[in-house]
């Protein structure tokens, strides 16, 4: 079969500078995040606060306030946009995500139980998600294996296993209504009011999530192609897959932990970022972290000014940004990107 | 080099393949034939290594293919599943991911392992593509970056379940021929075929297997003349020369076993 010579068709899909793009955004989002609310803070502002000329309450507000919520909102938005990534690839399903599949619930659920029970013990909560996390992932995991089902069966269930563990959670928080002072905030998804401190644990469990993640890439790629042919090129598949699902449950346990059901991102973020890199994950990754986290510094960004001075829970303002353009990115994507030959 | 002894097995209780027993011959393009549900995928997962058989064997060099680690096995056997994923990566991505059971701590891919996806490429003729969108490429073009996958896997035997399956007539003598190449290059290939054409053309071993059992192989002419072919697919087989080259031509067989003509078109 002679090609014919294509002028147009010759431009490389990957040509467009994803990443540099992304750590501009990133940068950007998160100054935003820095200086915008119901004050506003120049840079030169902060810089005089900083070296002790300045008003003592601008830093005040910005150390204690500003940098810890722009912190949650980096921490939140890459942590949960790579936990999507891995399991979009893991289980070779675009549809999935962390909130799809009944890990952010998962780990909901255990973290609103963990608070109840343990009211001493907040430092226990990011495990208590995680282990919340886990749990969903490989429940409906293993259902999928066990019915050897479709990728549309595995969604339903994850949908499925999401209702049962909601459904917990809110029976937790109406039978226990001391357990969460932000009860609603936490169902939406929100960052107001989180201390430095108590960012320590999820923070550290995102790092080592990320680190994970980055160096089980070239697994990830491969377990994209499915089970056999992931086989035939040399991968312990089963191993593997438990490796990565479990990089999944530590990302988005540690994100819900501090910032509640901030689900969507993991879900569309990742899509999004596939549309300018493509799947190879070693691509991908970086960008969909540094967008993830862009994406929920402005969205935090938009939901401290829209209706100032009251405020949004983040995941309100991330679902009116997300939907329509995850609804317009379907739109525009093409037939041909099915994943059977 | 592959060898099955009495291998049975299949997809929980249900037993695809009964009692399998054949050696794949070195250097040489086996064809397994047989009608739809006879077995023949299960068969070549097993035989690859993918699957494990509940019973009977499967050497590779003489040793029980258990015995290897998954990355050794994925140095010395490549398999292609009738069901293969398109990411969107580029072409070259894709080919790369042959190198994958040489990759070593750290996860780095060498210069030798990118000289041999540039070598792989080259030699199914996608070189022109590489930077190209797998999900942006045509059914024969994805083929051949499959093929070209497997040769840089760079492994002895490929099995290759339904190559041809979805393309058009002149791509799959393309990918015959480079199924050809291969063998020619010393590689053992044993691949699912569905068309009957093909398999008695290109191959040059044909097993035919019915309801999971080996029942006949051998030559593509020894087997064409046996009359297995015609008993197992209920057709007739005309033969007939085209430009040097033989082609074949299968017609319904009459009901009832009437009279069967074999013979020339």
């Amino acid at each position: 079969m002679k090609s014919l010579p294509n002028t147009f068709t010759e431009k490389k899909p990957n040509s467009f500078p994803a990443l540099p793009v992304s750590v501009g955004l990133f940068l950007l989002a998160a100054a935003l995040s820095l200086s915008l609310g119901s004050t506003f803070f120049s840079p030169a502002q902060l810089w005089k606060a900083a070296s002790g000329a300045g008003d003592p309450a601008v830093l005040r507000i910005f150390l204690h306030v500003r940098l810890p919520r722009t912190c949650a909102c980096i921490l939140a938005g890459s942590a949960l946009s790579i936990s999507g990534v891995i399991i979009q690839s893991v289980l070779g399903n675009p549809l999935a995500g962390p909130n799809i599949i009944g890990v952010n619930a998962g780990a909901g659920f255990f973290a609103v139980l963990c608070t109840a029970l343990l009211p001493a013990w907040p430092g226990a909560v990011p495990t208590a998600a995680f282990l919340g996390a886990l749990a969903a992932i490989l429940l409906v995991y293993g259902i999928a294996r066990a019915t050897r089902a479709s990728r549309i069966t595995l969604v339903l269930s994850g949908v499925a296993v999401s209702s049962i563990l909601s459904a917990g959670i809110d029976a937790v928080v109406t039978l226990i209504p001391d357990t969460l002072t932000g009860a609603a905030s936490f169902r939406i998804g929100g960052v107001s009011g989180v201390a430095m401190q108590s960012l320590a644990v999820p923070g550290a469990y995102i790092l080592i999530g990320a680190v994970l993640a980055f160096s089980l890439r070239y697994e990830m790629d491969i377990l994209s192609l499915g089970d056999d042919m992931a086989k035939s090129l040399g991968l312990r598949v089963g191993g593997y897959r438990f490796c990565l699902l479990l990089t999944a449950a530590i990302l988005a346990g540690a994100a819900v932990s501090f910032a509640g059901l901030l689900g969507f991102v993991g879900l569309i973020v990742p899509h999004g970022a596939r549309f300018f890199t493509g799947s190879e994950s070693r691509r991908l990754l970086p960008v969909a972290a540094l967008v993830g986290a862009a994406f929920v510094c402005v969205c935090d960004v938009l939901a401290r000014m829209l209706f100032a001075p009251f405020e949004l829970p983040v995941g309100i303002v991330m679902s009116f940004l997300g939907g329509p353009f995850f609804l317009y990115l379907l739109i525009r994507r093409k037939g041909g990107r099915s994943d059977n030959g | 080099m592959v060898e099955l002894i009495g291998v049975t097995g299949g997809y929980g209780r249900d037993m695809m393949v009964h009692d399998f027993t054949l050696r794949f011959a070195e250097k040489t393009i086996t064809a397994l034939v047989g009608p739809n549900g006879c077995g023949k995928s299960t068969l070549l997962r097993m035989a690859a290594g993918i699957a494990a058989p509940s019973a009977g064997q499967v050497l590779l060099e003489g040793k029980p293919v258990s015995t290897f680690s998954r990355q050794k096995l994925g140095q010395m056997v490549s398999y292609l599943p009738q069901a293969r994923a398109v990411p969107n990566i580029p072409v070259q991505s894709m080919v790369r991911h042959g190198r994958f059971p040489y990759l070593g701590y750290p996860r780095r891919y060498r210069p030798e392992d990118h000289e041999m996806v540039r070598r792989a490429m080259e030699w199914a003729g996608i070189a022109h593509l590489a930077g190209r969108d797998l999900s942006q490429l045509s059914g024969g073009e994805r083929q051949k970056v499959y093929f070209a996958m497997c040769l840089a896997q760079d492994s002895q035997v490929l099995f290759l379940d339904e190559p041809t399956t979805y393309l058009d007539l002149s791509c799959q003598f393309e990918i015959m021929e480079l199924t050809r190449r291969l063998r020619d290059a010393g590689k053992t290939v044993v691949m699912v075929l569905h068309d009957l054409g093909l398999a008695l053309s290109y191959a040059d071993r044909i097993a035919v297997m019915q309801s999971g059992r080996l029942v006949a192989d051998g030559g593509p002419q020894e087997i064409l003349e046996s009359g297995w072919l015609e008993r197992v697919f209920g057709v007739q087989i005309g033969t007939g020369g085209m430009a040097g080259q033989m082609g074949y031509v299968f017609v319904p067989a009459p009901p009832n076993g009437g009279d069967r003509q074999n013979g020339k078109v």
